[in-house]
Formats: C-alpha cells, structure tokens, sequence
C-alpha cells in the first residue's frame, strides 16, 4: 500500500464517518469570510442564513462560522463542519474554491454551495449575483453627481468579478458625462475597515467627490461624510445609516430566497449540482433607495434602467465597445456573452491604469 | 500590605506550575466572559480544550490537526528564540515565511510537470535558502551600518507581502486558472506535494522538519559551545564581547538561522496545506510564532507545547464557534486572556510575595 491509496482509504472513512452522523433536522452550515457585523457582504449572507431558519423553524438547524481564511484554515473548518453531520454547507467566498472542492471530494453525501467560484463537482454547486447590473445604475447616477469629473473606486482583488463592477460602472457614467475620469485603489482585502478609510482618503485627495466600492465596509462612507460633498453607494448591503449623504443609493445582494430555495432543495432530496447567476431580474440583486440628494430627474432615469435590466431588454455591456488598448470587443448592438464577462481580465477603452499583473 | 520580592534565582516550582495555573485562571475568567455572552460556559471551556482532543465525532480529524497547525509555529519559533536569546530581535518572520513559500514554490512552477526524485528536495533547498536571503538584509544593514534590526525585519515583511501579491497575479498565476489570481495548486503536483506522511496522523515533512528543530536547538543550547555564546550574549554582552564572542559573527547566524527555519515553514505549507501561491496566503505565523516563542519560555521543549496549547485554542475556538455559536471576537478575547494570564503569574517565578508591614529600619 503506497502513500497515496492511504490517502484514499482514509478519505473514505471520513466520508463514511461523515454518513452516520446524519440526522433528522437538516444542518446547514455557513462559512464567512468577514464578521457578520461588517455591514456588508458577510452581513447579508447572515441575514440569508437567518431567512433560512425563520422559513423552516424546527427543521432545519443552521451553524456558521465567522472570519475564515481563505486557505488552509478553511480546508479544516470545512472538514470540521462536514464531521459535525451538515447536509449543506454554503462556501461564501471566491478563496474557499478550492477548499471547498477538496473537502466535498471526501465527504460525497454533503451538499456544498460555493458563492462567485468556477470550480464544479456532483456534490458542489455554484452561485453568484449579477452584481455589474448594479454597477450600470451606480455608473449612470455617479456620471450625473460628480462635479470633479473625478470618481473613486476602491476595489479588493483584480479578479473578473471585480473588474466586471469597474468596467460596468465606467461605461454608464461616460454615457453620461464624457469627461469623467476613473481613478482605482486596489485595496487586496474584503474588509480592512483601516484599509478602506485610508483608500477612501487618498481618493478624496485625488479630487474624487463620488466613490465606489467593491469593499465590505462602511469605513469609506464614514471617511466621505467626514470629508463633506462625497457622495457613495451601499456595498452588498444598503448602509443606510449613512443616508441620504454621504450615502446616495446601494446594491444589496438578496441570498435569502436562493438559500430558502437550495435548503428546500436538499429536504425534498431533489438537490442537483448547478450554476446560478442570476441579476436584478431574479431580485438576488437590489437597488437600495435612491436618496433625496440625488436630483429627481437622475433618479428617474435610473429607475427606468433598472427597469430595463430587470426586463432584459438592456443588458449593460451593449457594444460597440472596444477593450483598454483600442481594440473592437463589440460591435454595434451586440451583447457581451457570459463567458467573456466571467473571465473578464481586460479594461473597456477610457480607462487609465493597468490591471494589476 | 503585599510586596514582591525579587527571587535571587526564578523558582523552579513556580516555573513548571505558572502554565497550568495560567491556564486555569483562564478557564475562570473566560467562562465569566462566554457567562456573560449567554453561553454555558462549562460546554464552552470543554469544547475548545477538550473536544479537539477527546471528542468521539471530531478528535480524529482534529488531533492531526494540531500538529498541522502547531507545526510552521514550533519551527518558526524556534529558530526566533535563539536570537531572542541573544538580544538579537527578528520581529520579520512573517516575511521569510512568504519569501521561503515563494523561492520553493517558484522552483516547482518553474519546472512543473517534470516529475522526478530530485524536485521536493530542491524546493525544501530553495525554501530556506529564501528566507534565509530575507532575513539577511536586516542581518547585514546591522552588522554594516547598525541599523535597528526590530524596523528593518518587520518592515520587510510588508515588502514581501507586495511581492507576494505580484507573484500570485503574474509571473507564478495558474495559466489554467482562468484569469483568477494565485498559483497552480502543488497539492495536485505529485512530485512538489508535501502530503500526509502517514494517513490521519497529521505528520508531514513541516512537522517533523519541526520536531527536528526542537531537538537540534536543545542540543545546540545546552551542549554547544555556540549554544553557550549565544546564552552569555544575552545575559551580559560585554561579558561576551571579553569572552571572545564575535557579535557580528552571532547576528548573521541568529538571524540567518530564524529566516531558513521561517523560509522552511512557508515551503512546507505552500507544498503541504495550503497548496498554492495565493494573494493572502500568509496567515500571520510568522507574529503568531513571536507569542510561540516567549510563552515556551525560549526554551525548545517548552516551545514544543507553547505551539501546541496555541493549535488547541485556534481548532478548539473554532469548534465553539459553529457548534455553539460564539462570535469569532470572543475566542481571541479568551486567547488574549492566555497570554496575558501566562504572562501576568510569571511574576510568581520571578518574584516573592510578601504579606504584611515593611519593617522600619
């Protein structure tokens, strides 16, 4: 017996352990990747796991875990949550991806969710929110309210999703304002409270008067209301302790009725491994209220775009469009295909700066 | 009226009973703490110091990992200690540590997918000869021209934090990943994977590269005439200085040693469980090591335990996290508590406690 069919035979008797811890009610465990008091992505996926316990009640029992690393801490506290008899465990973070894959290999009888990854098994499904539709209606409205010409953008990892949310934004606000000008931040965390205020600060310093974000925290909400006539978005949660200034709208990710959905999935037996992306249309992405500093005739025009994407008859990355370096992407009319805005790694043209390499 | 009385040598049954009783005060106060937060505080104490251990569902998964955790921790940290000893302050473990993961993880990527003998052997080389190159800079820039080698290590690690995001982004990014930031995973590399040794146990080449250090390190303090140079340098430089020490000599080799030994660590993760180069792939070992070290007293074996008693706090919070439910903030609370307690009753080996009125003279 070689070192490697150990390996294998000891994964299968923690699967086996794994099957005979099963019990009656429905474990559902959660991994977070910040506290569920960040106010933003960790929190709405909390207010989720909380749907799911108001909806079943005795049915189902939740658990979750707040502040895992992404690496091999949350290999182990994967592993622990599967040992402890869960049924589903939803992953929300793009650093569990291969974590997760590891772990669903050895326990096949438990369900697992991962949020925003790409990587696929019989026992692992995958979900995330068109958060760039957002992004189109935050672009429009911040376009309309920078007086600098100047607008913010703190963002966390360069991967697609995020430059995704960059591009989307950029393209609707020079629809609207053509001298607007992007300046990034590229933060390297989800939440980094400090992190995001100093961004925040530097940004304002540049002359930005309209930031985003693609951060968890309110730092930079606190950081624009300090500075005065910055104006910002709710990030994956409404914020709206700081409306109607600093800030000005929000996108909220709605998780419960997917959550609800997948749980129900599991109790009936009928859960199957699959993709979802789903936008504004399916309500798993929401547009927090359009505050009273934003002019009546902006916040019109804004809902009538959500209204659009909602319908389907807009969809925001609409050609023609040519990338960064001038070179034609679409072409008049033609809509962006899914695979392409989820391996984006490229810059639309009018954006300065490179993507970090 | 109390008063301490410095013991003219620490008492050697204070010593060995300050941990246990650190460890309880902290159970008595920590569960006031999880009392407070509505938890029973019985269940809680047992989940994080017992279940890890003992726990029919968990222990066998959670035993091994004791040894996964406690392992980078005991071999980071002893190699800190002997400077430590010494008066010489490697405060930039952490950075070694991505510097190490890199330079090994970096020879693998460059030869993936050759598959031979040779390769895992090569990047443990390539490991510890990056922090070892890491360490060196605060190393020369004080024997040179005497800068504080505190700042210059612990800001390096800042600097290799940078570089650690540049590699995952460019030149070490999975070119099957699709645009995703970090490397290709070495777990799946077969030749470059440091997997488990023996299955279920835990053991893989960083814990017993761990083991050995410990053994090493007693053997050099105790028997070695360098072991001996480093202790003097500590408790008396002068004295050193006239026993021929070279001081020059002894920061090269302290902050050397701690840097291959923290390289060695990275390596052993980034090929073992952490599996790939990633943007936040440090998780804070190198500081966490800093801890290690003083709570094991910088001697090896009390290290040894002091990585161990960390590992249980860290996989027994966790478990008391999800299955009762207490908030992530609460379980650094408790371990900020064993800390400060193990710290606090020190003064009990160090000192006499006098009750009762100064004699006037």
């Amino acid at each position: 017996m070689n070192r490697r069919t150990l390996l294998a035979s000891a994964a299968l008797a923690l699967g086996l352990a794994g099957t005979a811890l099963a019990q009656d009610k429905t474990k559902v465990g959660f991994v977070f990747v910040g506290p569920i008091g960040d106010g933003g992505w960790t929190y709405e996926h909390n207010e989720g796991r909380l749907a799911v316990e108001e909806h079943f009640g005795d049915a189902v029992e939740t658990v979750y875990q707040e502040s895992v690393p992404e690496g091999a801490d949350a290999e182990r506290v994967l592993t622990q949550m599967a040992l402890s008899g869960a049924d589903l465990i939803f992953t929300t973070s793009f650093g569990y991806m291969d974590p997760t894959i590891n772990v669903a290999a050895k326990f096949p009888d438990v369900k697992f969710e991962h949020a925003t990854g790409y990587k696929r098994a019989d026992n692992v499904g995958t979900y995330s929110a068109r958060f760039y539709e957002g992004r189109a209606v935050q672009g429009h409205i911040a376009g309309k309210m920078t007086e600098s010409n100047i607008i913010g953008y703190i963002a966390s990892f360069p991967i697609p999703e995020v430059i995704r949310g960059i591009n989307s934004a950029y393209i609707h606000a020079k629809k609207v304002n053509p001298d607007v000008q992007f300046k990034v931040i590229w933060a390297y965390t989800w939440f980094d409270p400090a992190k995001e205020a100093d961004a925040a600060t530097a940004l304002i310093e540049q002359g930005a008067d309209v930031i985003l974000q693609h951060t968890d925290s309110t730092a930079p909400q606190a950081a624009a209301e300090k500075a005065g006539n910055v104006y910002t978005f709710g990030q994956a949660s409404d914020m709206a302790e700081y409306a109607p200034k600093p800030r000005i709208s929000s996108i909220i990710d709605n998780w419960s009725p997917y959550y609800i959905d997948r749980v129900q999935a599991v109790i009936d037996g009928t859960w199957e491994s699959d993709d979802t992306w789903d936008g504004i249309g399916a309500g798993m992405v929401k547009i927090g209220e359009i505050s009273d500093a934003v002019p009546a005739d902006v916040k019109a025009e804004a809902e009538a775009m959500i209204e659009a994407i909602a319908s389907g008859a807009y969809h925001p990355f609409t050609g023609p469009l040519n990338k960064q370096d001038g070179t034609p992407w679409l072409a008049e009319g033609e809509v962006a295909d899914d695979g392409t805005l989820l391996g984006m790694n490229f810059y639309v043209e009018g954006l300065t700066g490179e993507i970090p390499q | 009226m109390i008063r301490l009385e410095k013991r003219p040598q620490p008492s050697r049954a204070w010593t060995v009973a300050t941990p246990i009783l650190a460890v309880a005060l902290t159970m008595v106060a920590g569960g006031l703490m999880f009392a407070a937060l509505g938890k029973d505080p019985v269940e809680a104490i047992r989940t994080i110091f017992w279940d890890p251990l003992f726990n029919e569902q968990f222990a066998s998964y959670s035993r091994p990992q004791l040894l996964v955790k406690a392992g980078p921790l005991v071999l980071i940290a002893i190699g800190l200690s002997l400077g430590f000893r010494a008066g010489i302050w490697n405060i930039g473990a952490e950075g070694q540590y991505i510097m190490g993961a890199l330079a090994g993880a970096g020879v693998a990527l460059a030869l993936y997918p050759l598959e031979a003998w040779f390769l895992f052997p090569l990047m443990v080389i390539a490991g510890a000869l990056g922090g070892w190159a890491w360490a060196m800079i605060p190393a020369l820039l004080k024997t040179r021209f005497r800068t504080n080698e505190i700042l210059v290590s612990l800001l390096l690690v800042y600097v290799a934090e940078q570089i650690l995001a540049s590699m995952s982004l460019g030149l070490m990014r999975n070119p099957e990943g699709g645009g995703f930031p970090g490397s290709r995973n070495l777990q799946q590399y077969p030749a470059a994977a440091n997997p488990e040794l023996i299955a279920g146990t835990g053991m893989h080449w960083g814990v017993v590269a761990g083991f050995i250090a410990v053994i090493t390190a007693y053997i050099l303090l105790n028997r070695h005439m360098l072991g001996f140079q480093i202790r003097l340098t500590g408790q008396s430089p002068r004295a050193a200085r006239f026993a021929g020490v070279n001081p020059n000599a002894l920061v090269l080799f302290c902050l050397g040693t701690s840097g291959a030994l923290a390289g060695l660590a990275g390596l052993f993760e980034v090929a073992g469980p952490a599996g790939q180069i990633s943007i936040d792939f440090n998780q804070g070992y190198g500081f966490t090591a800093i801890i290690v070290a003083f709570l094991g007293r910088l001697h090896p074996v009390g290290i040894l335990l002091a990585g161990l008693l960390m590992a249980l706090t860290y996989i027994g919070g966790e478990l008391a996290q999800f299955m009762l439910g207490i908030p992530a903030a609460a379980i650094q609370a408790f371990q900020g508590m064993l800390l400060f307690f193990l710290l606090g009753v020190d003064v009990l080996s160090n000192y006499n406690i006098r009750l009762g009125r100064r004699e006037v003279a």
